[in-house]
């Protein structure tokens, strides 16, 4: 094997922090840092949720709620949409179990910039604050939709025009900065830092899955970076590169010649590659939960990683499929619905080896297993319907509608969800030292499964019937339209009464979080019987610097389960091959 | 156990939800069928696989559960399965692209017999623009937009002065006429959206967008604004009416132009439209005419708030009061020159009302537009230029 023998961390020594605060605070430990991440992360996705609570009431409720007004509903809809993808979902996927991760499974001490890793976290902590911030501005926060699209976002007809859109725009330029300091040291790490033996082609599928996502992020955050810089200037300075000449609200403004257009590239350039920056490491954390609780190795490996850096690479080539009735130039239709279908090819490859890794398996019912199944089902629904919508001409009647709602939803709402729950009751024992308890744990899990698949899946329909997303009310005045009959209004009754219950369940998650790191059973250094290498440090959870004097070695693949004559049903990375005799 | 039930439910369930549900596309009012079909297409297909991995799934969860000591099979791959199955989707995804494809050329592609109807959307209403007996839109530009311009019409452009520009929200169209819809914006994007139609496109400032149907049906449709445009985009609706080439005709004689815009005219309301109907069932214009010719009885042009000579002598100003007179109780007072020969109509108070707004507003100053020929120039498709529309704003301009 023509790896490194010495690994680069081995001769690096490590500083342990001597205060309590260097210790839990401005840690350096990419597992401190991970937790710091994803609790924030779920500080943050707890205000999404709530407003996404309101919303729903709205809907199903008009008037119910005389204080919410049309401008509250449009800033929840903007807050709502953008905490949970960028400050959640990418936050925790990449920030949380990115640090958690990459370090324990690529065999190394800690990430190659341990500063930089801490000033991460800060940096994305102020981005948190500053977004936060905008409740208490002038004018509230945005309500320009989470697209942010000129010229409305910075017109006086949209709520939070001035300060809130500044504050939006900045926390995510200062969003970019705590992403691009992590995302280097994530691909650095996996590429400079992995252990003896360790591999490209034997790094488990949840750590290839990051290190794609990473690089589509570096890729595709400057976009988003200079999109904001340039948004700020139109909003600021009065130049015009998104804005036209216009007359809004009676008033003749200064702008000529931007192009809201150019904009909406930008966004997109950035904003497709961002759901499978969200979705490749879901990806990869459900291939490496379903090999282990399945007890079999995860069907089709080599296909799995090429499949993950297929999409990857496609994923770049995709955006404009967002701006299908936009008015960009119609030959754009042809290229960008023929890369969105052929992209459906590695994706749905990955969904047949997630199935095929269950037949002939011997399938541990685990409550990360249920979530892993039901990502499976829910990321099924959600990715047929972008074939759907990815069909330029299918696209024209359902855009704008509840069908995109409902699809997004299902396909980077639900089912990262899903990956993310399954990969917390997956590696909580690692990382705290005690097992999660079981019992609400599956509570959690049927209410959620169902109550999520309740809301989306009928959503579609509304979208068929032509109701428009990010209305106030549909029904002007109680008025039923034909195109939105009484009984989609009773649906969308049903939808909301589901919310709300998958919503309050959510404290049962929290509840256990909290109540298991104090009193849950004490876990044993490796309670799946998994292979990957997190399971094999020398103490649970395991002390900075994870491992002793002398990294791990690898000697194979980390899915070696079930392998004829051995002794156990799986065999860890670091368990040498057995000489042929 | 429960999950594989669970998921063999959810599965099942889907599929009984999808053929009990009542919310399917509704009935499709224009042409594009051809969407409609590839969404079926789509349908079945991401159907059979959606069923068959969710219940392959149910089915090996349940069958494969976790015994003490078993072992799974250790198949790391199968590159003959694997290349089939990518076989087996490509062809389901070409399958379902192909007709995608086709249906997106024609929808690109206006036919060339389509008119033009300019959507000019603001936040948060819309108006409409025809180009006029010449069927060429004069140039337009946001920047020309001021009160007494409301669709920024370049002033000394030619063209635009037969334009037709209807404001209010509600558009007539002929049924079974292609239409090729030009979408303006004078401050954020908007988008145009008939649910029955299913097409749409959005309006963008500063560029000019479009997309064409040709409606099959009459039927008055609730425009929806699909894309988000600020805080009243939930209340920006209007309607569009596919009616007949006939009641089209009558509708558009009652529009106003640019250049009787800008001579102070206004288009008929609602109401006097009413009027108008009325009187016309009633009768009424079988011995009054509405531009000042002598029939059997007096024009109905001028009269609101003039001056008449009647038949005993006196004069009497033509008020409210009057007209009103006249109508219900036709002997009382006789205009000089005519004779009592009108019967009282059976008429509503609320008809009585309709059919005064539409006396009140027949004014000879200003004059008349001529867009008789709108309707004319319709009929003969060949007459509409077809060239790209003048809208597009010139650099130079």
């Amino acid at each position: 094997m023509a790896t490194v023998e010495v690994p680069y961390q081995e001769t690096v020594p490590l500083h342990h922090p001597k205060t309590w605060i260097g210790k839990y605070i401005f840690s350096q430990d990419h597992k401190i840092i991970a937790v710091q991440y994803g609790v924030t992360a779920m500080a943050v996705g707890l205000v999404a949720l709530i407003l996404s609570e309101f919303m729903r009431i709205q809907i199903a409720f008009p008037g119910a709620m005389p204080f919410f007004t049309a401008d509250h509903y449009y800033q929840a809809i903007t807050m709502h949409g953008m905490i949970m993808v960028i400050y959640l979902l990418t936050a925790f996927l990449l920030g949380a179990f990115g640090n958690f991760c990459i370090p324990l499974m690529c065999g190394a001490r800690d990430m190659v910039f341990p500063f930089v890793n801490m000033l991460s976290y800060w940096v994305y902590l102020l981005s948190v604050i500053i977004l936060m911030i905008s409740y208490f501005v002038p004018g509230g926060p945005t309500g320009a939709g989470w697209t942010l699209y000129p010229p409305q976002t910075i017109l006086d007809g949209t709520p939070g025009a001035d300060w809130g859109i500044a504050t939006m725009l900045i926390s995510l330029a200062v969003f970019i900065v705590a992403f691009t300091m992590g995302g280097l040291n994530y691909i650095t790490t996996i590429l400079q830092a992995r252990t003896r033996g360790l591999t490209l082609m034997r790094m488990p599928l949840t750590v290839w899955g990051i290190f794609i996502a990473t690089f589509l992020g570096l890729v595709a955050f400057p976009a988003l970076f200079v999109s904001a810089v340039m948004m700020l200037l139109d909003n600021f300075l009065g130049t015009s590169f998104f804005m036209p000449a216009v007359v809004s609200l009676g008033q003749s403004l200064d702008y000529s010649g931007g192009q809201p257009l150019l904009f909406q590239h930008l966004f997109w350039f950035f904003g497709h590659p961002e759901v499978y920056i969200v979705a490749l490491p879901a990806f990869g954390v459900i291939s490496d939960l379903i090999s282990v609780h399945a007890r079999k190795n995860i069907f089709g490996y080599r296909m799995m990683v090429w499949a993950i850096v297929a999409i990857g690479a496609l994923s770049l080539v995709v955006w404009a499929h967002h701006m299908y009735v936009a008015g960009m130039h119609p030959s754009f239709g042809f290229f960008f619905a023929t890369t969105t279908l052929i992209i459906a090819v590695p994706t749905a490859l990955k969904v047949y080896n997630w199935i095929l890794t269950l037949w002939r398996a011997n399938i541990r019912i685990t409550v990360p297993m249920l979530f892993a199944l039901a990502f499976v089902l829910t990321f099924i629904v959600g990715g047929i319907t972008g074939l759907f919508l990815g069909n330029v001409i299918i696209d024209i009647p359902l855009s704008d509608t509840y069908f995109v709602v409902a699809h997004f939803h299902m396909v980077m709402g639900v089912s990262p969800i899903f990956a993310i729950f399954g990969g917390i009751y997956h590696w909580y024992p690692k990382l705290t030292g005690r097992m999660l308890n079981d019992t609400i744990g599956r509570l959690h899990f049927y209410i959620t499964f169902i109550g999520t698949y309740a809301i989306y899946f009928p959503m579609h329909y509304l979208g068929f019937i032509g109701t428009p997303r990010r209305y106030y009310e549909t029904a002007l005045g109680g008025e039923v339209s034909d195109f939105y009959p009484a009984a989609a209004h009773d649906l969308n009754i049903f939808i909301t009464c589901a919310a709300l219950i998958v919503g309050i369940s959510q404290v049962l998650f929290i509840y256990n979080l909290v109540y298991s790191y104090y009193h849950g059973k004490k876990a044993p250094a490796n309670p799946w019987g998994a292979n990957s290498l997190e399971w094999c440090t020398p103490e649970t959870p395991p002390r900075h610097g994870n491992w002793e004097d002398r990294l791990p070695t690898v000697h194979r693949w980390a899915y070696d389960y079930g392998v004829p004559g051995e002794e156990k049903d799986h065999v860890p990375q670091t368990v040498p091959r057995r000489k042929a005799s | 156990m429960r999950i594989a039930i669970l998921l063999c439910v959810v599965t099942v369930g889907s599929v009984v939800f999808n053929f009990t549900t009542p919310f399917h596309f509704d009935a499709i009012g224009s042409n594009w069928n051809l969407i409609d079909i590839t969404v079926y297409i789509t349908f079945i297909i991401c159907g059979v696989v959606f069923v068959v991995l969710g219940l392959l799934m149910a089915w090996w969860v349940y069958k494969f559960q976790y015994q003490e000591g078993k072992y799974a099979e250790y198949e790391p791959e199968n590159a003959k399965l694997e290349s089939q199955l990518t076989i087996i989707t490509t062809i389901g995804v070409v399958v379902m692209l192909a007709p995608g494809l086709v249906a997106w050329n024609d929808y690109i592609r206006p036919p060339s017999d389509a008119y033009e109807l300019e959507v000019f959307s603001e936040q948060w209403k819309w108006s409409y623009r025809l180009p006029g007996a010449d069927g060429v839109f004069g140039a337009a530009h946001n920047k020309h937009i001021k009160l007494d311009n409301p669709f920024g019409m370049k002033r000394d452009d030619p063209y635009g002065d037969d334009d037709i520009l209807i404001q209010g929200g509600t558009v007539k169209i002929p049924v079974g006429r292609p239409v090729k819809v030009l979408l303006r914006s004078k401050d954020v994007l908007h988008d145009f959206w008939v649910p029955a139609i299913r097409a749409k496109m959005d309006a963008v400032p500063g560029m000019v967008t479009y997309f064409w149907f040709e409606p099959i049906v009459e039927k008055v449709y609730e425009v929806l604004c699909a894309e988000l445009c600020g805080r009243g985009h939930h209340i920006m609706r209007g309607w569009m009416h596919v009616v007949s080439l006939e009641e089209y005709g009558t509708w558009l004689n009652d529009q106003v132009t640019w250049a009787g815009m800008q001579a102070g005219q206004v288009p008929l309301s609602p109401e006097a439209q009413l009027g108008r109907q009325l009187a016309s069932e009633n009768g009424c214009f079988g011995c009054h005419s509405t531009d000042g010719t002598t029939t059997s009885g007096p024009t109905w042009l001028d009269i609101w708030g003039g001056t008449v000579e009647l038949d005993d002598g006196t004069t009497r100003v033509r008020d409210e009061a009057y007209i009103r007179k006249s109508i219900l109780d036709p002997h009382s007072e006789i205009v000089f020159g005519y004779s009592a020969t009108m019967n009282p109509p059976d008429i509503t108070e609320e008809e009585l009302q309709s059919i005064l707004d539409y006396i009140k507003v027949l004014k000879s100053e200003p004059e008349e537009p001529e867009i008789d020929d709108e309707a004319a120039s319709l009929e003969s498709s060949s007459e509409v230029d077809p060239t790209p529309s003048p809208t597009e704003e010139p650099a130079t301009e």
